[in-house]
């Protein structure tokens, strides 16, 4: 387990630092390999993982890309229209009556700090190419004096310039060997200087650089983490640079991650005055999830899936914890690396032809493997005997089996999303949403257990019941679409839908009694609900009683939890209280309410602290502690029970107290002297 | 007959003075007798206040400039540090006299120096036998910066020993400027907040081409009679004047009305404008938002304004803990033991608290408290149990970046950290409402 983490450690730190790429591509599989038979293809698995996570990497970018868009869009047009005013000159009466304004796009990004740099990073980007190469982003931690705030933005700018043309290059070195002077006179005169300078280039460069940028392009300037700013700073540059705003085209975009309130919290009317601001709200967090888990993993596109506990896991840290997108794909690229890692058949975790294929090389390991694999065992049990010795026994039924079983596995699959999606169609119009309102809610339930065996499955049915006609066609016509767009194996299922319909529509056609009317559409609601029913529990089994779901579901929520959610208090408590926990040293098995005295030093000072109150005197601590090292040793307590401690055991115990102190169990106290404050409390 | 009288200018250049600065003729009159004639020595030092927007800067500028008279201006904001603004003075005055705008850039670290290159600079310029004015203005921040710099300006004249005099121009009384060493008191001068009248009379002296004078300056008074009450700022005034504009005109433009029919004009516009001062005055809508609400015939019902997005979506854990931080700020440390543990007894409110405590808590705004209470709560207001996670030690953080809590003390303490709550009780009660917890039935000012 131990070697788990630290192979999963490093592969994360990799990944993360964005070398998805052939360069540390060789020690990886030593990390699958490791300690295991190469008869468990652990460099085939490492290369079907990554390929995995490389597609369903693209499709989460492709994800944040659309789903971005919008948002973007939007703020382009708000550049252009704000740049078109500084562009037209201010002749007119009106423009020079009204204060210049310094636009500002305040974006409201939502509490899910971590997913910030994502969007601010796209986002830049985005500008880089289409609006203007002098795009700045600052953070707070970065200015915390104007001075500070000024000269980065006139670092960024400059290099800015160098990347859009290299024959720049050359005066950008000299305008900022010349330790160019951090004012808004300096910025304005270079803006000056270089939107001259594109101007007069020769007409091919001027055409490409048009084309993607605007004539005078704006500065934009992204304060990221607008929360964090002083509001000294904050005022001081958008008071200084409304003053040259004539000079130049700049644009400020404010990144909130509260409310924009908090505008008007860190800055004074006279100062806000100075602004036009426009509100821009990015998609909220939960809907990205939604999206996310939709294209991720209600889809048969990827073979790899997550029990319920595992999804549990991941969305109650989401919920709970953090709101953070970009943490919850990497759980999921967590839960792919573990289930390659520690499961040796996820080799046949890949698109059903390819796993097709695979089957037939799989070693005589492997197929043990898949003999001793629970849900395997329990269809050889369901099986006459013939086959079953067949089955353990001859490699190459199995072989043959496990390929129709792989088939079926991928084909339950096909046939449970749209049924899903189609049952998740009737749980959301139900009041108060027996099932979750979220499809996610719905997935949870129906991969745990069978839903239809559940409370919450049955009250769903009877307010279904209650729901008025043209509500039920509606949501029928829904299904319709569902199936239809699903393929073909639905088709039965369709006809049928319609047939329904149909009869409905009639219904309302013909001239019936009220009374009638009711009792007729309760039968056939009745006995729609019914029909339903049925199929939802043959395709929507737990992928639990799936046989060979092993192959594709990742179900240690355990591991993940300790990696994603971990408890640093416990461990340390536990650590400390309990070494063998850790050192698997057989002398420190001890029971648990007594202090061992093979224990290492600070964990007998520890296990005494605990004892103790608020502050705790150093000399009753210290003989406590001597008495219990002195025990251990086993010399005759008599003889040394003199007031008098060993020098060594005096250095030990002064050693432990100050490593405790350094580890904030405890500080010194000025209450009382020869005393420490205790600074933990509890287990834990 | 002009209101000022000078021996040194022409009459026609004073006219021309009169007709720039209007309302503010005595300022400028008395101003102008400080300055005397060009070769005389003026005062060392002349503070100007009066506030936001009463024509200090402004009229300054005229002044100097009609009358060029040589002088530097400069912002003391934008030349955020000592270095940079006497630089600054130093650059402007080398490109005074001479044609090329853009004077080389001298190096100046100290005062001394300063005082060095000055002189030098008056005798390459030429400029001895004149005054020299330097203007700083938004000089409160001198104040900020090094302690011999707001002495070393009052007294430069004596220590360059040339004819120089220094103007500051700020927003608050010399009183607070008031250095404790080298002081010499300046000549200080105040400029009044314009009246309504002088408002009126300014903003009515810029009409638009297209329309007449009196049109405009009864446009002015309406805007003036809605707006006065809380905005005496010209500037202000002027780019809201300039906003709403168009809709005053309307009815003329439609020809339902004539210039005359200040009434029918009045009714259409009041509305308007009070909506006006609630939207986009507050900067609640930008002004670019209220232009094109204009042109799409008054519809603001779908542009809400930047105070109505005030909910905040926060995780599960992030909200209890917020409400914990709540609770701890507002409840006196003593009372926790009333409310979160089962059996507490009955205590009275009376005999139970100290004097001081029986003032609302609400009143006197959030207590710093520290780490382990904060926790120690949480866990009782939750009611499944909680781990002490990474997770949430980081959500603590994250709330502190957020501005919803705020840290007390140092950032390096390791041991014992205390948070102080910043929300709102309007804001708690939104959060506690979401995860149905009754926040009120455990605060000790609502008992």
């Amino acid at each position: 387990m131990v070697v788990a983490q630290v192979g999963c450690g490093i592969f994360i730190a990799h990944w993360e630092g964005g070398l998805r790429k052939n360069k540390l591509e060789n020690p990886w599989p030593d990390y699958f390999s490791e300690g295991k038979n190469d008869s468990e293809d652990s460099s085939l698995r490492f290369a079907t993982c990554q390929l995995l996570w490389k597609q369903i990497n693209s499709e989460t970018e492709k994800i944040q890309e659309e789903l971005n868009k919008q948002l973007f869009d939007n703020l382009i047009s708000f550049l252009r229209q704000s740049h078109s005013e500084f562009q037209t000159k201010k002749t007119e009466w009106m423009c020079r009556m009204k204060s210049s304004e310094i636009p500002t796009a305040a974006l409201v990004l939502g509490v899910n700090v971590t997913d910030h740099d994502v969007t601010f990073k796209s986002l830049s980007e985005v500008l880089q190419d289409n609006v203007t190469p002098y795009v700045v982003s600052l953070q707070a931690k970065e200015c915390p004096g104007i001075k500070h705030l000024l000269q980065k933005l006139m670092g960024q700018l400059m290099d800015c310039c160098v990347d859009v043309d290299s024959s720049e290059e050359e005066e950008c070195v000299n305008i900022s060997q010349k330790k160019i002077r951090c004012s808004m006179a300096s910025l304005s005169k270079w803006y000056e200087s270089v939107t001259k300078k594109t101007g007069s280039e020769t007409p091919s460069k001027k055409r490409t650089s048009s084309s993607r940028h605007w004539q005078s392009p704006p500065i934009v300037v992204i304060f990221k983490d607008m929360e964090s700013f002083t509001t000294k700073v904050l005022q001081d540059f958008i008071v200084i640079s409304s003053q040259h705003i004539h000079e130049f085209p700049l644009v400020l975009i404010f990144g909130i991650a509260t409310s924009p309130m908090i505008i008007h919290r860190l800055l004074p009317h006279s100062v806000s005055s100075l602004l036009c601001i426009e509100l821009f709200q990015s998609l909220s967090c939960k809907e990205h999830l939604a999206t996310v888990i939709d294209k991720l993993l209600l889809t048969t596109q990827f073979p790899f899936k997550l029990s319920e506990k595992v999804l549990q896991v991941l969305i109650n840290i989401f919920l709970y914890h953090d709101f953070s997108v970009q943490n919850f794909i990497k759980g999921f690229q967590l839960s792919i690396v573990e289930h390659f890692y520690s499961q040796p058949l996820s080799v046949l975790c890949c698109q059903l032809l390819e796993a097709k294929k695979r089957v037939n090389s799989l070693s005589h390991n492997q197929c043990e493997n898949i003999r001793s694999l629970p849900s395997f065992r329990r269809y050889v049990e369901n099986q006459v005997s013939e086959k079953q010795i067949a089955l353990l026994t001859e490699d190459s039924f199995l072989k043959e089996v496990t390929q129709t079983l792989l088939e079926d596995l991928h084909i339950y699959h096909e046939n449970y999303f749209t049924v899903l999606r189609c049952l998740h169609v009737f749980t959301t119009s139900l009041p108060k949403y027996p099932l979750g309102k979220q499809i996610r809610e719905l997935y949870c339930a129906c991969l745990g257990k069978r839903v239809w065996e559940t409370e919450e499955y049955g009250s769903a049915v009877q307010l279904l019941r209650m729901l008025a006609k043209d509500e039920l066609v509606a949501i029928l016509q829904k299904c319709a679409e569902i199936f239809i767009s699903s393929g073909k194996q639905f088709s039965n299922t369709v006809e049928k839908l319609e047939e329904f319909l149909a009869r409905f529509q009639n219904l309302e056609g013909e001239h019936v009694t009220y009374l009638g009317f009711h009792s007729i559409l309760s039968v056939e609601e009745l006995s729609f609900s019914y029909i339903p029913c049925c199929s939802f529990r043959s395709y929507l089994a737990p992928a639990e009683m799936q046989t060979l779901n092993e192959v594709v579901y990742f179900n240690t929520a355990n591991t993940l939890r300790e990696h994603l959610n971990a408890a640093p208090r416990i461990a340390l408590h536990t650590a400390l209280n309990n070494p063998y926990c850790y050192l698997k040293n057989q002398t420190l098995k001890s029971d648990v309410g007594c202090i061992s005295n093979t224990a290492p030093d600070i964990c007998i000072v520890y296990k005494l602290h605990l004892e103790c109150g608020r502050l705790i005197n150093l000399v009753d601590w210290l003989e406590a502690f001597s008495t219990v090292v002195t025990a251990v040793e086993g010399t005759d307590p008599d003889s040394v029970a003199t007031d008098q401690v060993d020098e060594i055991i005096h250095a030990r115990f002064i050693r432990a107290v100050s490593e405790l102190e350094l580890l904030g169990f405890i500080k010194p106290s000025k209450q009382k002297t020869d005393h420490v404050a205790r600074l933990t409390w509890g287990g834990c | 007959m002009p209101n000022f009288e000078h021996p040194e200018y022409p009459e026609a250049t004073l006219l021309h003075l009169e007709s720039m600065v209007p309302c503010r003729e005595s300022q400028v009159s008395s101003l102008l007798s400080i300055f005397g004639e060009r070769q005389h020595f003026s005062f060392p030092s002349i503070f100007i206040y009066g506030h936001t927007s009463s024509g200090k800067t402004y009229v300054m500028q005229t002044l100097l400039e009609t009358l060029e008279l040589p002088h530097v201006f400069v912002n003391c904001v934008e030349c955020f540090t000592s270095r940079l603004l006497l630089e600054e003075i130093l650059t402007q005055l080398q490109s005074l006299s001479s044609e090329n705008k853009h004077g080389s850039h001298v190096p100046c670290d100290t005062f001394n120096d300063f005082v060095r290159l000055f002189k030098q600079e008056i005798i390459t310029q030429d400029l001895q036998n004149q005054t020299v004015y330097i203007v700083l203005d938004k000089a409160e921040q001198l104040r900020e910066m090094e302690a011999n710099m707001l002495p070393g300006f009052l007294r430069l004249q004596e220590m360059t020993d040339r004819n120089v005099t220094v103007i500051f121009l700020s927003e608050i009384v010399w009183e607070l400027f008031r250095p404790n060493t080298g002081c010499l008191e300046p000549f200080t001068l105040y400029f009044p907040d314009y009246s309504i009248g002088n408002l009126q009379k300014i903003l009515s002296h810029y009409h638009p081409p297209e329309y007449s004078a009196d049109f405009y300056a009864a446009y002015i008074n309406i805007l003036l009679g809605v707006f006065y009450t809380v905005c005496r700022d010209l500037k202000e005034l002027r780019h809201l004047a300039a906003l709403n504009f168009t809709k005053y005109c309307e009815p003329v433009v439609r020809g339902e009305a004539n210039e005359r029919d200040t009434r029918r004009l009045w009714k259409n516009i009041e509305s308007h404008l009070k909506k006006a001062m609630q939207t986009v005055y507050l900067r609640e809508i930008s002004s670019s938002q209220w232009e094109r609400i204009q042109q799409d015939d008054g519809e603001s019902g779908h542009l809400k304004g930047l105070s109505a997005h005030a909910h905040v979506e926060l995780p599960y854990y992030s909200k209890f803990l917020l409400i914990a931080a709540y609770l701890a700020s507002y409840n006196p440390a003593r009372t926790d033991k009333r409310f979160f543990l089962k059996h507490h007894g009955k205590i009275k409110k009376t005999n139970f608290l100290k004097k001081h405590e029986k003032t609302s808590n609400h009143l006197l705004g959030p207590k710093p408290f520290p780490l382990d209470r904060l926790l120690a709560i949480l866990y009782s207001i939750v009611d499944n149990k909680v781990a002490p996670t990474a997770n949430i030690f980081s959500q603590i953080t994250s709330l502190v970046t957020l501005q919803l809590l705020t840290l007390v003390g140092h950032d390096d303490q390791l041991d014992g950290p205390k948070y102080k709550c910043t929300v709102s009780l309007d804001f708690i009660r939104a959060i506690a409402r979401t995860v149905n917890f009754d926040i009120i039935k455990y605060l000790y000012d609502f008992l």
